[in-house]
């Protein structure tokens, strides 16, 4: 199954490679990574999206709280979680299908960021539904280029007194 | 007053404590090394390889328990030691290597001696840090022992630039450590305690399984309690011995691959496992989804990563095997306070135990034209009068030393077990002779593994560490060749060791004291005369190249099903079979 984790770290050089050579020392998948500071410049917010059973995600949840410089684990997995991911992609677009780029991004909500005569580039941000959904229109257009963040995740508050717009889930594909 | 980096290096290794450093000097560790010298207070062991360094630190630590402390140089001074944080991060052995590397400006530039310090020995230690500035470097020290001495001890290893270590700054040794996100647990749940005792109270076929972690914590006095009051057998790993006196009538001696007979058998049969600092290795537990079918499992440890990463645990503790023992022997005082009812209580499972014992104890048949090497082993052992601190090798002979040297204390036994290190044991048994310079320390080592840091025998000369070194010397990698022998149709590919060094010449090129034994009726003298020479001695005992080490669990197999003897079939192709030894004229051991 699939589980985002989030990984408060020092923010000092080399704790990215001990997190990452855990994973690889031990044969875990990272599908993706994400890294920047937080508010506190002394400190980092490493994410992972990876892939186990639950033994296995047992083990990656204590193998990373062992690491020194690490203040913090936190599987967002089974709690209420918001999640994101910042995707460009470079669609072709011949005359015909200019019409239906468009459409599309505007149907998602996403952004022509940039264009030359024979392609536009889209940016979208949403959660894991939402980008494949779109991916999926734009498959048949032609996509020539795609480049993705990874996958950055945040927990709800769960004292909030109004709830916060969710993504639209009839994008489902 | 400002001080250089090489003089705050040297006055925080006295802060903590250090009396002794094994190292080897080089071009960018200068500064360092030249401090050094002029201090009386902290003594250097120049040893003759970086590798010889980081062993005899750790077997310094294993004996003390306090962490041994390694300064190199870079580039290969520091690859050189990565066997040794390899071996000590397996084995938790708390270990601080300091590496120097080039300068500031250099790193990155592939200078001279340059290496990737942090980088190589990262997925090998617990922690390790490059300092940048002289500022850090007081701090960086005192994290660096902090870290390898608690928790789950281990090596950390901290890489000092030349520039820093010639750089001058204030020098103020921190009074606390600064990380926040290091908080090795204490303690332990109580409820989870209490859950433990409960069920070990309602358990018929309790078994303690204790590993190295009870040596760690210092545990031997809560163990031997637990296990007195409770009337519950021990068995330890190769990790765990000593910990428990292997003399005492509970004691099972070793478990698991080459573990006795009634301990695997016990662990397989037993309704509640007690695990005590011990991690389930595939060396003890054999094949998993058989391994130990019937038990419920408590499972004591201070690392939540040894707890449930390869076998379930339906009680797990995580806390310092001490204190929750501790805890749990109290409320088991509090539970049944009768040592008379429980002895009544627990004869059937005894018993049990005993007849297994009986049915199939340790054997071997001891001739008067071969020596076995267990023969050996149990001779030093009557000799030594149970009380020297053992460092052994890597093989068979670790093996025979385990099965058959019964350690009464902890600290007592240094060996290599996790990361099995050939060439451990000489280095290992340096660094404890130096810790302990009146204490009897012997090695029991091999050809193959002796000459790997053969060495470092010019240290034991240089510094007359009066080390017993008793060679079991059969001319092949003993253990390899039992595995061909067995799996492989006795193919000796690379087992036989062919030609040998004469190791009573060698012996007398280091001026040391060299004997030998080719006879068995010879091997009393020759143990006899090695133990009572005050000086460090080299006894090159010709043992059985042909000897295999019984009880096994071949790799992958169930822990109840061990073969106990050579098959059949090996037998037959060993009729007749002579073997001749010409070690004098340069020849190893083959069969004609």
């Amino acid at each position: 199954m699939e589980h985002i984790i989030s990984v408060l770290v020092e923010n000092k050089f080399g704790v990215l490679a001990r997190v990452a050579g855990l994973f690889s020392a031990r044969g875990y998948n990272i599908e993706s990574l994400s890294v920047a500071p937080t508010l506190d410049p002394t400190t980092s917010m490493i994410t992972i999206v990876t892939i186990g059973d639950d033994r296995i995600i047992e083990q990656i949840m204590k193998q990373l709280n062992k690491v020194v410089e690490v203040l913090s684990v936190i599987d967002h997995t089974e709690t209420d979680f918001l999640d994101r991911e910042t995707v460009l992609i470079k669609v072709n677009t011949k005359p015909e299908h200019r019409d239906e780029a468009i459409r599309i991004a505007e149907i998602f909500r996403a952004k022509i960021v940039d264009s030359s005569p024979t392609t536009y580039t889209i940016e979208i941000t949403g959660d894991v539904d939402k980008v494949e959904a779109m991916i999926g229109m734009l498959k048949p257009l032609g996509i020539k280029d795609l480049i993705r963040t990874g996958r950055i995740a945040i927990a709800r508050e769960t004292t909030r007194t109004a709830s916060p717009r969710r993504e639209p889930a009839l994008l489902k594909s | 007053m400002k001080i250089t980096g090489a003089e705050i290096f040297c006055e925080s290794l006295r802060r903590e404590g250090v009396k002794t450093i094994f190292g080897l000097p080089g071009g960018v560790v200068l500064k360092i090394f030249d401090v050094l010298c002029q201090r009386k207070d902290l003594q250097l062991i120049l040893t003759r390889h970086e590798q010889g360094a980081a062993h005899m630190a750790e077997g310094y630590a294993k004996a003390t328990g306090k962490a041994g402390v390694v300064l190199v140089t870079s580039g290969p001074g520091m690859t050189n030691i990565v066997t040794g944080l390899a071996d000590a991060y397996m084995d938790s052995v708390p270990l601080v290597a300091f590496t120097v590397q080039v300068s500031t400006d250099l790193i990155g530039n592939d200078a001279f001696q340059e290496a990737d310090n942090v980088g190589i020995s990262r997925p090998c230690t617990k922690h390790n840090v490059l300092v940048k500035d002289v500022n850090d470097l007081a701090q960086a020290v005192k994290e660096a022992f902090y870290i390898a001495s608690s928790g789950r001890p281990g090596p950390v290893l901290v890489d000092i630039p030349k520039d820093v270590s010639t750089a001058k700054t204030e020098f103020k040794y921190p009074d606390k450590v600064n990380l926040r996100g290091y908080s090795p647990l204490t303690g332990g749940d109580k409820s989870q305690i209490k859950q433990a005792a409960e069920a070990i109270m309602a358990a018929k076929r309790p078994i303690l399984y204790v590993g190295g972690g009870a040596v760690f914590a210092d545990a031997a006095v809560e163990v031997r309690e637990l296990a007195e009051i409770t009337q519950i057998p021990v068995t330890m790993t190769l990790m765990g011995l000593g910990t428990f006196p292997g003399t005492h009538e509970l004691s099972l001696g070793m478990l698991g691959m080459h573990g006795g007979y009634w301990s695997n058998m016990a662990m397989h049969e037993s309704d509640l496992l007690i695990a005590v600092g011990a991690r389930f290795d595939d060396r003890v537990t054999g094949k998993l989804s058989e391994f130990c079918p019937r038990a419920r499992v408590i499972h004591i440890d201070i690392d939540p990563t040894s707890i449930r990463k390869t076998f379930h645990a339906h009680i797990p503790i995580v806390g310092d095997v001490k204190s929750v023992l501790r805890q749990m022997n109290v409320m088991l005082h509090s539970l049944d306070g009768n040592p008379t009812a429980m002895k009544a209580r627990r004869a059937p499972w005894l018993k049990q135990i005993d007849a297994w014992k009986s049915a199939h104890p340790l054997s071997y048949k001891q001739d008067d034209k071969i020596i076995k090497p267990q023969y050996v082993v149990e001779k030093l052992y009557e000799l030594t009068k149970h009380e020297a601190i053992v460092a052994t090798d890597v093989g068979q002979h670790q093996m025979f030393a385990a099965q058959y040297f019964k350690g009464k204390k902890p600290r007592t036994w240094l060996t290599s077990g996790g990361l099995g290190t050939m060439g451990f044991g000489f280095p290992a048994a340096i660094g404890a002779q130096v810790a302990y310079p009146n204490r009897q320390v012997v090695c029991i080592t091999s050809e193959g593994s002796f000459q790997m840091n053969l060495q470092e025998l010019v240290v034991a000369a240089e510094h007359k560490l009066p080390v017993k070194i008793v060679l079991l010397n059969n001319g092949v990698h003993g253990m390899v060749r039992q595995w061909q022998d067995l799996f492989y149709e006795s193919r000796y590919s690379a087992s036989i060791l062919g030609k040998m060094p004469d190791f009573v010449k060698l012996a007398d090129a280091y001026g040391i004291k060299g004997l030998r034994a080719l006879k068995p009726g010879e091997v009393d003298g020759v143990l006899k005369e090695g133990l009572k020479h005050k000086g460090p001695v080299l006894m090159d005992i010709h043992t059985d190249p042909f000897e295999n080490c019984y009880p096994m669990i071949p790799a992958g197999g169930a822990q109840h099903e061990m073969m106990l003897e050579d098959p059949p079939e090996l037998k037959l192709t060993r009729k007749g079979g002579v073997h001749k030894r010409k070690v004098d004229e340069g020849e190893g051991v083959l069969p004609a």
